[in-house]
């Protein structure tokens, strides 16, 4: 577990997301359900879980695309949902890159660059080193799938954002590109970032992730390391460890608890 | 810069450069000139070109802009999660998208207008047709925008855009012409005129036909409306309900948008 003093050198502004009893329903379908949970500077937080287990719902939350019923979310001190300057903390890598066919990756990164009022320099060493400098003059149509995802992930790097949000991230990405993506990724955290990712590599995420919220049926079944995660379920594989929890299904929540849940942050 | 400006700027950079825009840009040159070189005399051509861009607006407004937000989606998300207001980026996304197809419209169909002399001979009825096709154009976006953003199924989406084309540029007509037949003995003005007031594209081709005086075409609800405005006024009364059929679509789209969970 982090301590103090290791939080005092990550940076500087080391930032936690909390989420604290949070529900939220579509309908009759609860999609979460009281969850309580909290993501760390310093680390890499998989959120973990199968199919329809509200994923994609608790992330899209945090980066204020969807509204809790209840509970809130925080950034720091920042209320998700209320100014939407807290968003200039985050950076998001959506699963799917999508982006408007016609314009290039300058343009794009442009339009982010305007949107964020983002005034530095830039960080482009992740176009280097996918070495996709060429491919920011196309249209976005005329790149290939795994430089899109290149790209994608290029843009949500690209403001040294104390929170990063991946999703799928290495998902269309060579072996190559994976590794140079999960290299920076790890040097982010390194640098005190807080780093919260979905993939379903399970055996990708056992080497990257620290820490792993695990969600069925949009409750937290599971929040700690992925060591302790493997020590309680006895298991030597993360890949095994989940299918161990899905099995269980109980309704009690594991996981080692956290005194006041996100710990306390340090100014 | 504000956030509309800077959305609306690269928006209209991706529209301006789609396939799409460019094809209806095409389309509508080809057929204006095609109307005004067969057609013998622009004050001919005008009804019927009038009628091409009565059918065509609508339902290229209407698909091109489900398709682009549908299709946008997670771009929107993306932008949705940086530091920018929503109605902001819903503004410069309308503007984006609406100002293009408007520009595309003006340049298929004005400039051969234009260069056929059909802005000097009848200055008032191209104006008016210009005028027409413009306010189509809003209205028929921010239609699109409202079933985009309330239909979630992409699918569903493009389907009720589709119906609600078919619904105000044929059905209509039919149910007006039965209801009218039905209802023969009875004093159908009002009812009448409410029911072109709730059909933007029944309101454009008064505006359009008013101002060609071809009273023939203007159908019964048209009729009724000249009759019971005269002419000044029934310019007037179909511009402003049609403004009205912008703002009203325009808001409740905005509302979704800012309430929404995406």
């Amino acid at each position: 577990m982090t301590d103090a003093r290791a939080l005092r050198d990550l940076g500087p502004r080391p930032v936690w997301v909390r989420v604290h009893g949070v529900s939220k329903s579509y309908g009759d379908l609860a999609v979460l359900r009281d969850v309580d949970v909290c993501f760390r500077p310093g680390r890499i937080t998989a959120v973990l879980g199968p199919n329809g287990a509200g994923k994609t719902t608790l992330l899209k939350m945090i980066l204020g695309l969807v509204r809790p019923d209840e509970g809130t979310v925080t950034l720091g001190q920042a209320r998700v949902n209320g100014d939407a300057a807290y968003r200039r903390d985050i950076g998001y890598m959506p699963q799917l890159p999508r982006f408007p066919d016609n314009l290039t990756g300058h343009e794009l990164a442009s339009m982010l660059d305007d949107l964020r009022g983002f005034e530095g320099r830039p960080d482009d060493s992740l176009v280097e080193s996918f070495g996709i400098v060429t491919e920011m003059s196309k249209p976005f149509r005329a790149l290939s799938g795994g430089n899109q995802q290149k790209l994608n992930a290029a843009l949500a790097l690209r403001y040294r954002a104390t929170v990063l949000v991946l999703d799928e991230p290495t998902a269309g990405l060579d072996p190559v590109a994976a590794r140079v993506l999960k290299d920076r990724v790890r040097t982010e955290r390194d640098a005190g970032r807080t780093v919260l990712l979905t993939s379903h590599d399970l055996g990708q995420l056992q080497s990257l992730a620290d820490d792993v919220v695990f969600l069925l049926d949009g409750v937290v079944r599971f929040e700690g390391e992925v060591s302790e995660l493997l020590a309680a379920t006895g298991q030597a594989e993360l890949e095994g460890a989940i299918a161990a929890l899905i099995l269980e299904g109980g309704d009690e929540r594991s996981g080692p608890a956290r005194s006041s849940g996100c710990g306390e942050e340090v100014a | 810069m504000s956030t509309t400006r800077k959305v609306f700027r690269y928006q209209t950079r991706n529209v301006v450069r789609s396939r799409a825009l460019i094809g209806y840009a095409l389309f509508f040159l080809a057929t204006t000139l095609g109307l005004v070189r067969l057609g013998g005399g622009v004050e001919r051509v005008l009804p019927s070109l009038a009628n091409v861009v009565l059918l065509a607006v609508p339902l290229v407004s209407l698909l091109v802009a489900t398709i682009f937000l549908y299709d946008g989606r997670p771009f929107t998300e993306l932008l949705l999660s940086q530091p920018v207001g929503r109605r902001s980026l819903f503004a410069g996304l309308y503007l984006g998208l609406t100002l293009p197809l408007i520009g595309a419209f003006l340049l298929g169909v004005g400039l051969p207008l234009a260069s056929s002399g059909a802005t000097q001979e009848v200055p008032g009825q191209a104006v008016l047709l210009l005028l027409s096709g413009t306010l189509l154009t809003a209205v028929f976006t921010a239609i699109g925008f409202v079933v985009a953003f309330t239909l979630g199924d992409a699918a569903r989406g493009l389907g009720a855009a589709l119906l609600l084309w078919l619904v105000l540029t044929v059905v209509y007509d039919g149910v007006v012409l039965i209801a009218s037949h039905a209802f023969a003995a009875y004093p159908l003005e009002r009812p009448m005129l409410v029911a072109m007031v709730l059909n933007p594209v029944d309101l454009a081709r008064v505006l359009i036909l008013i101002a060609v005086d071809a009273s023939a075409l203007l159908g019964y609800t048209g009729a009724v409306f000249q009759d019971f405005f005269g002419k000044g006024w029934g310019l007037v009364g179909a511009a402003v309900s049609l403004t009205a059929w912008i703002a009203l679509p325009y808001a409740w789209a905005l509302r979704r948008f800012t309430r929404m969970d995406f």
